[in-house]
């Protein structure tokens, strides 16, 4: 999985994949434009003015969130760790019961446009918003790269592009089109362009599933030994736990830290949360979730047979050698299934998938920089409705080209791996602040920016300083971290998810920090708070339905 | 909120107050008891079988891999089960939510808008 590896196997026919692609690019964009028509509020670009039915945004959500961590992601560590990459799927799942218990209602009747809304809702306001965009745009940084990631390992897969210059150019053609939609539709037209995925991808993966079932007899237990006997010598091991993280006791507690990050971060994710504002009440946030969590079920447990399809059809030996490696699992099982017209309706549909969570994530960044930053700290609020989204759309353009760059340098890691990442950083910096919010009245601006600044800073740190950034060597001495010099070797702390001690940390540092400080509970402000998180008094401020 | 329209923390006074004076009444207290006396064990229920299992497929491995039926072994079927479980609480916090939850939630907010919140 390193960008040593040479473009070994092109399949398919780059033409016909890339025919695909830019059907659904001329589709999806043209949707876009239709539903952007007309001038833009603020709400308008951030919210799409909060008309979203509870069911359209369940599915948006399930389109923002399976990723291509997901799909490629999951479908590959399935097919080469077996069990251990079904724990992944099962974490991105149970995650969303926080969401929908602890957050997701609360969040909806007690923000606007963005998480920073919330976190400073009864706080200072600029030490807290500076705080909660800044760990907005590190998540969503993390999440970028990870998306851009899998860009690159299915471009050389897939459109036959081996040389570097025109993978950086097909990578650029992904970020340009995201820009575009983001841009021109806001987060109306990128809500849509998430419809259309999911369902694209959920009908896309449902499909593969029966398929694949259907060659086994519709009998799991075939399937799995299909792939244990084509996995040859230790296949029998795919089935059981320990793979991947059962070698010792370092890499079991890695996978506590792991599992901590998944299921606490997906609350925590700001392009996540920023979609519980495009739905009017709390009732249909509610809903919202409601739909997202049977979709993304229903998806994860799809994957499991893709995953093990893959390693039953194409077999582990050619996953490997393939160019993407573990990410492109899913495409070559497409193309063992239904050859080239079929792999290229999958690529087709993996790209859309890569290009829909950018958007999300680019237009959520983008209301960070210019509601949270630009408007509430640099202009203290005095700029018009106008400006601001002038400077979103600026900043979605600039956010974009960071992502191409991103991509580019990222290219080759696990994407799944990488988003995991992503969840550690949300679950420490910002889930135990959104938790103390809205539940603890004695919570203070302090305790808000040691949780933020310490959760970010502990798990990006340690990451930093772990087996992922440097000095990880497979058994030939080959290099498997993100700096590829295996002679460069600077890791001290064990783990490669640093949540384990990232998020109790952060819930300690709020607590320490909100019981430390001099600042006086404003008694008034939390019971405008608890009282509008529950009742939704005062939420409905704008429905608008231009 | 006219007078703000894009300050969701911004208020005013006779607004705070009024919050205030609700969160002090038994209607608003039972509203927020009932809430967490939901919420809060169902979170517990879930986070600790979530870790269970994940303690179970990280420390035993041998239990995790007794064969059930084929080669469906107990961690696909506690795997599975994470699935049902998962369902099963989003079914039941849907419920609980609309018949006990709403209506009170609702009774609450509509005499604030109409005493002008």
């Amino acid at each position: 999985m390193s960008r040593l590896v040479p473009a070994a196997e092109t399949v398919g026919n780059p033409a016909l994949n890339i025919g695909i692609f830019a059907l659904f690019v001329v589709i999806t964009l043209t949707v876009v434009i239709k539903v952007a028509a007309g001038k833009k509020s603020a709400a308008q670009y951030y919210t799409g003015g909060a008309a979203f039915s509870g069911r359209q945004n369940g599915i948006a959500i399930a389109g923002d969130y399976l990723s291509a961590a997901s799909f490629l992601g999951i479908a590959g560590a399935i097919a080469l760790q077996g069990y251990d990459g079904f724990l992944y799927s099962i974490g991105f799942l149970v995650a969303w019961l926080v969401a929908l218990l602890l957050t997701a209602e609360l969040m909806r009747n007690t923000g606007r446009y963005t998480m920073a809304d919330v976190l400073s809702f009864r706080l200072r306001q600029r030490p807290v918003r500076i705080a909660a965009a800044t760990s907005t745009l590190a998540v969503s940084f993390f999440y970028l790269l990870a998306q851009m990631a899998g860009a690159g390992g299915l471009v050389s897969l897939l459109l036959g592009v081996t040389s570097q210059t025109a993978q950086y150019l097909v990578i650029a053609v992904v970020g340009a089109v995201m820009i575009g939609y983001v841009m021109i539709g806001g987060m109306k037209g990128t809500t849509w362009v998430q419809i259309i995925k999911a369902v694209l991808l959920i009908t896309a993966t449902a499909i593969i599933t029966v398929w694949v079932l259907g060659k086994y007899g519709f009998n799991l237990s075939s399937l799995f030994q299909a792939a244990v006997d084509t996995t040859g010598k230790g296949g029998e091991k795919l089935l059981d736990p320990g793979l991947k993280y059962g070698i010792n006791t370092t890499t079991k507690i890695d996978f506590i830290s792991l599992s901590m990050a998944l299921v606490l971060g997906t609350a925590g994710l700001p392009h996540v949360l920023i979609r519980f504002y495009t739905v009017p009440t709390a009732k249909q946030a509610r809903k919202s979730v409601e739909w997202a969590i049977w979709l993304i079920g229903g998806f994860y447990l799809l994957t499991l047979v893709v995953g093990f399809g893959a390693a039953a059809m194409v077999g582990p030996a050619r996953i490997k050698a393939a160019a993407g490696g573990a990410n492109s699992a899913a495409p070559l099982l497409a193309y063992e299934l239904g050859g080239s017209a079929f792999l290229g309706i999958v690529s087709g549909i993996a790209f859309a998938t890569i290009l829909a969570v950018v958007a999300g994530l680019t237009i959520t960044s983008s209301a960070t920089f210019a509601h949270d930053l630009y408007k509430e700290v640099f202009k203290r609020g005095n700029v018009t409705p106008e400006q601001e989204v002038r400077v979103a759309r600026l900043a979605a353009l600039g956010i974009g080209v960071v992502a191409i760059f991103g991509g580019i340098l990222a290219y080759g890691q696990n994407i799944a791996f990488l988003v995991a990442l992503a969840f550690a950083v949300a679950a420490s910096a910002n889930l135990p602040t959104i938790l103390y919010s809205l539940f603890w009245r004695g919570f203070t601006t302090r305790g808000a920016c040691w949780s933020i600044y310490g959760g970010l800073i502990s798990s990006l740190g340690l990451i930093v300083f772990s087996p992922v950034m440097s000095g990880k060597v497979d058994a030939a001495g080959k290099s498997l971290s993100m700096i590829t010099n295996p002679n460069i070797d600077f890791h001290w702390f064990p783990l490669e998810n640093p949540g384990i001690i990232s998020i109790p940390l952060a819930f300690f540092l709020g607590w320490l920090g909100s019981v430390t400080s001099k600042d006086e509970v404003d008694d008034a402000k939390w019971a405008e708070m608890e009282v509008r998180s529950l009742t939704g008094a005062g939420a409905n401020v704008e429905v608008v339905n231009h | 909120m006219t007078e703000h329209p894009d300050r969701p923390g911004g208020s005013r006074t006779r607004e705070s107050t009024e919050y205030e004076r609700v969160q002090a009444t038994p209607q608003f207290a039972e509203l927020r008891n009932r809430f967490r006396k939901f919420v809060f064990p169902w979170t517990i229920f879930f986070l600790v079988w979530y870790f269970l299992y994940v303690l179970l497929a990280a420390f035993a491995p041998g239990f995790m891999s007794i064969k059930l039926f084929g080669n469906i072994n107990l961690g696909f079927l506690l795997g599975g089960l994470q699935f049902v479980s998962t369902f099963g609480i989003t079914m039941l916090y849907v419920r609980w939510a609309s018949r006990e939850f709403d209506p009170r939630a609702d009774v609450i907010r509509d005499e604030m808008e109409r005493a002008g919140v």
